[in-house]
């Protein structure tokens, strides 16, 4: 039979992002793929000689929507480090439960976008109901749903209050819950199992030798997690288990983000509860002494790493990020090859691609105090706000 | 202590070829080798036990480049491998022998810094789009931006 090659994106329904593949099809099976990236580089590493360090934060921040406090903290870390600040136990302690709530929303997103790509579309629904707890929990923290906006150098910007504390915990209770809902589901349900047992198998060699990350890596039995190995921020005092699988495909992957889940509702309890007292920042130099440092840390995907040379002024000589999707895109191949054509949509899915979603406004502030709007009110706003700058849009009502 | 494993593994097997052997903090190590000796080392560092290849960043530094190799073991040790290469002749080996998942970090330092990378199998470019003009490379510091494009008028 010939060869058929048949090019998926780089706009494509299956695919969150610009990225895009090139199928070699053997029928319906895949023999081969090549793997085309770069359509969202941005200059960012650029961007960032040009601008000082605290701009950078949130420049940084906003590389990935899904993961913005991962970048903001692994860079932050790395200028910490060269200037030899040691964070106080407070905001050491923030920064993890941000972290975590990230994984956890991350992780929601992911189980709903994993229900949807193999037509289970009211996992998908029950998934992303739960992530709003964790979206409403962390626009409480920070007042945003995502690029929270929580670092700073030497420290963290916002405080959790008694009160937070406590609306953390009751909304983790109901988390858990549901998620043990779905860890039944994910080991017992027989379609589902069906669906994603033996789909984008990666070995535990590949996964090695490709240089596989995170969960990806993870799911085939690679132990390896950047918050046990090379502990930051609040890791190293807080207890819990490394999750991994040997299913060494989607279910796999699957089964690791479930439990890892559970594991990070765990952690993030413990975080508050023994949330230290303290101050939340120590005072930073404007200017950075020369030197160079490198920061790991565990996002939701895989491991993020951050090189941060300084010349001794206000702005980076050079700062170089590796985002987890970049490392597990070689690994995508492998995973495609010998599968069929419909599992593309799930193996891709499956290692996690980020994509932002950040369109919901909660809040609207005005000076210092801020006031909820409901639907007709955020709309009668945004038409006060054009009609001020002479656009008058009142006429299109949508009724 | 695990930087001090490395750190004697080094001086005993590599004393010639790596240089400069600094350790900032637990877990991180910086050291310096030639370009020519960069597979040998790389080769040998694997029989300690490097996993594999983080990332590769590349540094203008004026007359010449920097290129720093973020090897990591499993026990959350980063070893940071220096080469300096000179501007006016840009070359390292290839390590995709080693690492086959390299590819792509050493086709990120060829398209931003215009470092020749020999015997890499990645020909498409990344992360510079495939209409990119020759001899444009962004991370360089005195790269000024894409020259402007001229403009055709018709009548």
């Amino acid at each position: 039979m010939s060869e058929i090659k048949i090019p998926m994106g780089p706009q494509h329904p299956a695919l969150e992002e610009p990225e895009s593949f090139d199928l070699i099809l053997e029928g319906e099976k895949i023999v081969d793929a090549e793997v085309k990236l770069g359509y969202n580089h941005r200059g960012i590493e650029k961007a960032c000689e040009s601008r000082n360090y605290i701009q950078d934060i949130y420049l940084i921040e906003r590389i990935c929507g899904i993961c913005s406090h991962s970048h903001s903290t692994c860079f932050s870390q790395a200028v910490e480090e060269i200037a030899g600040i040691e964070l106080p136990p407070r905001a050491k302690f923030i920064r993890t439960i941000v972290a975590e709530l990230e994984r956890v929303h991350s992780h929601l997103l992911w189980l709903g976008v994993a229900g949807h790509e193999v037509g289970f579309e009211t996992l998908f629904m029950y998934a992303w109901r739960d992530r709003e707890a964790v979206l409403d929990i962390l626009a409480l923290i920070s007042g945003n749903r995502v690029n929270y906006g929580i670092n700073t150098l030497g420290g963290v910007r916002r405080d959790i209050d008694a009160d937070e504390a406590g609306k953390i915990l009751g909304s983790l209770q109901a988390l858990t819950e549901r998620t043990e809902y779905y860890i039944q589901l994910a080991v017992n349900e027989p379609t589902f199992i069906g669906r994603l047992s033996g789909v984008g198998r990666l070995s535990k060699e590949a996964a090695e030798n490709l240089g596989a990350v995170g969960p990806t890596a993870r799911g085939s039995g690679v132990d390896r997690d950047i918050r046990r190995d090379d502990p930051y921020a609040a890791y190293g005092e807080i207890p819990f288990k490394v999750i991994t699988d040997n299913h060494s495909d989607v279910l796999g992957r699957t089964i690791v983000r479930v439990y890892e889940l559970l594991e990070s509702y765990k952690m993030l309890a413990y975080l508050v509860e023994h949330l230290p007292e303290g101050p939340l920042t120590v005072k930073v130099p404007r200017k950075i002494p020369e030197g160079e440092a490198i920061s790991r840390y565990e996002a939701p995907r895989g491991e993020d790493i951050h090189y941060v040379r300084s010349n001794g002024t206000e702005l980076p000589d050079r700062v170089k990020v590796r985002a987890p999707t970049l490392a597990n895109a070689g690994a995508v191949r492998e995973m495609l090859k010998g599968n069929y054509l419909a599992d593309f949509p799930i193996i891709v899915a499956a290692i996690d691609p980020c994509f932002s979603c950040t369109d919901r406004a909660i809040r609207v502030v005005r000076g210092s105090d801020s006031e909820k709007l409901d639907w007709c009110g955020l709309r009668n706003y945004s038409i006060e706000w054009y009609k001020k700058r002479g656009c008058d849009l009142s006429r299109l009502d949508p009724a | 202590m695990h930087n001090d494993d490395l750190i004697a593994f080094l001086n005993s097997k590599l004393s010639k070829e790596v240089t400069n052997i600094t350790s900032p903090r637990d877990r991180r190590i910086f050291a310096e080798t030639n370009p020519e000796k960069l597979v040998e080392v790389t080769r040998t560092i694997k029989e300690w036990g490097i996993i594999n290849l983080g990332t590769i960043t590349g540094l203008d530094l004026g007359e010449q480049f920097g290129i720093i190799y973020h090897f990591y073991d499993s026990k959350g040790l980063i070893f940071n491998l220096k080469v300096y290469i000179p501007r006016n002749e840009p070359k390292v080996p290839t390590l995709i022998g080693l690492f086959p998942g390299v590819f792509l970090y050493e086709r990120e330092i060829m398209d931003l810094f215009g470092i020749q990378v020999e015997g890499t199998p990645m020909v498409r470019k990344y992360p510079v789009p495939e209409d990119w003009p020759d001899g444009q490379y962004p991370m360089r510091k005195d790269w000024k931006g894409l020259p402007a494009k001229k403009e055709v008028i018709t009548e």
